[in-house]
């Protein structure tokens, strides 16, 4: 199983003028890890998959990062 | 075109709007699959749903397309209803 | 030859009054890795591209197409009713003392669109490599410009579109797995 955001630390420096971000995140969405599409997965009902914006839950990529309470970068 | 769109438009047109998604999808998809027997019939079966909601919109609202796509009633009403990025 | 079916492909709603968030979302009308940009290098990489994946490129663009007018309806009611002051506070004088309310292809710095941001190199690998980057790219305006926007409508709308710029990537890498296939090679030597 893959996740659709890695995260990273990066340095913090004494002098950065900002307040670090200490631990940034990049996304990483299904198709990077998906060669092929497999015939026949699972689909979301006409509706949902209009909301979603694809028919295959296994395509859907969420953003913000839902871990991250909606913050994106944070 | 003063006229406001009843709440069912909108309804209507999010109902086209989803069946059309899916053939979207499917059709993308049947570009790169294009031995996806179950996905073809699919694609085939919504887009005969799709065309019978187009069918009642157009009735109901007005046409949907032009060039000869859609059928117009008198006067003349292709243009005469409001634009996508309008309602 | 070309329909026009009228309809928007996801139905697009605007919060409220923000003719900033216009300025920030016309990156995505007119820039290097926006809408107009995608059909257009599609639509045209679609002549020369192996009969394989024409109708990938084909079908596409045609939805590229149906991108920019979601996108164009967006900034067409971001800035619909905005006095020329609330323009000038947003940001956006420059654009107005230019076009007034009018849309225009240029960038959110107001840079104007230009061919040289797309390629058709005739080389089906270096083009779908360019056309998997293209929605890579187009995938980040996307996130950076839900970043900014505290529209909910805008960004219910911008999501959907994110999404799709993942599904057009899925397809280009397997447009690129379909050309490299060495079976279908077998079949014709
Ligand atoms: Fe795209």
């Amino acid at each position: 199983m893959f996740t659709q955001f890695k995260y990273w630390k990066p340095f913090v420096g004494p002098f950065d003028p900002c307040k670090p971000i200490r631990v940034k995140s990049y996304s990483t969405p299904p198709q990077l890890y998906m060669n092929f599409q497999p015939p026949g997965l699972p689909q979301f009902t006409p509706q949902e998959a209009l909301m979603a914006g694809t028919l295959w839950p296994q395509l859907y990529s969420p953003y913000p990062d839902p871990q991250k309470g909606g913050n994106p970068h944070g | 075109m003063a006229k406001q769109m009843p709440p069912e438009y909108y309804q209507c047109l999010e109902e086209i709007q989803a069946l059309d998604f899916v053939l979207v999808e499917l059709n993308l998809y049947l570009d790169t699959h294009n031995h996806d027997f179950d996905a073809i019939q699919q694609f085939n079966e919504t887009a005969k749903l799709s065309m019978q909601l187009k069918v009642e919109f157009e009735k109901k609202f007005h046409p949907l397309m032009n060039f000869g796509r859609s059928y117009s009633n008198y006067p003349w009403n292709i243009d005469d209803s409001p634009w996508p990025w309008q309602v | 030859m070309f329909y026009y079916e009228k309809k928007l492909q996801y139905p697009v709603r605007v919060s409220t009054c923000n003719p900033m968030l216009a300025k920030f979302l016309i990156e995505q009308y007119g820039g290097a890795d926006g809408e107009l940009a995608a059909a257009l290098r599609y639509m045209n990489q679609r002549y020369t591209i192996p009969d394989k994946v024409i109708g990938l490129l084909n079908d596409i663009a045609m939805e590229e197409f149906s991108h920019l007018e979601m996108i164009a309806t967006m900034i067409y009611k971001l800035t619909k009713d905005a006095t020329p002051e609330q323009m000038v506070a947003a940001g956006i004088g420059d654009h107005y003392v230019n076009h007034d309310k009018a849309l225009f292809y240029h960038n959110a710095a107001g840079v104007p669109w230009t061919a040289s941001y797309i390629q058709a190199k005739g080389d089906p690998i270096a083009d779908l490599y360019e056309d998997i980057a293209a929605e890579e790219k187009a995938r980040a305006t996307y996130q950076w410009l839900i970043d900014i926007s505290d529209d909910p409508d805008i960004n219910d709308g911008l999501r959907f579109l994110r999404e799709r710029e993942v599904v057009h990537s899925m397809r280009f890498r397997e447009a690129v797995e379909i050309l490299k296939d060495e079976q279908n090679q077998k079949k014709f030597f």
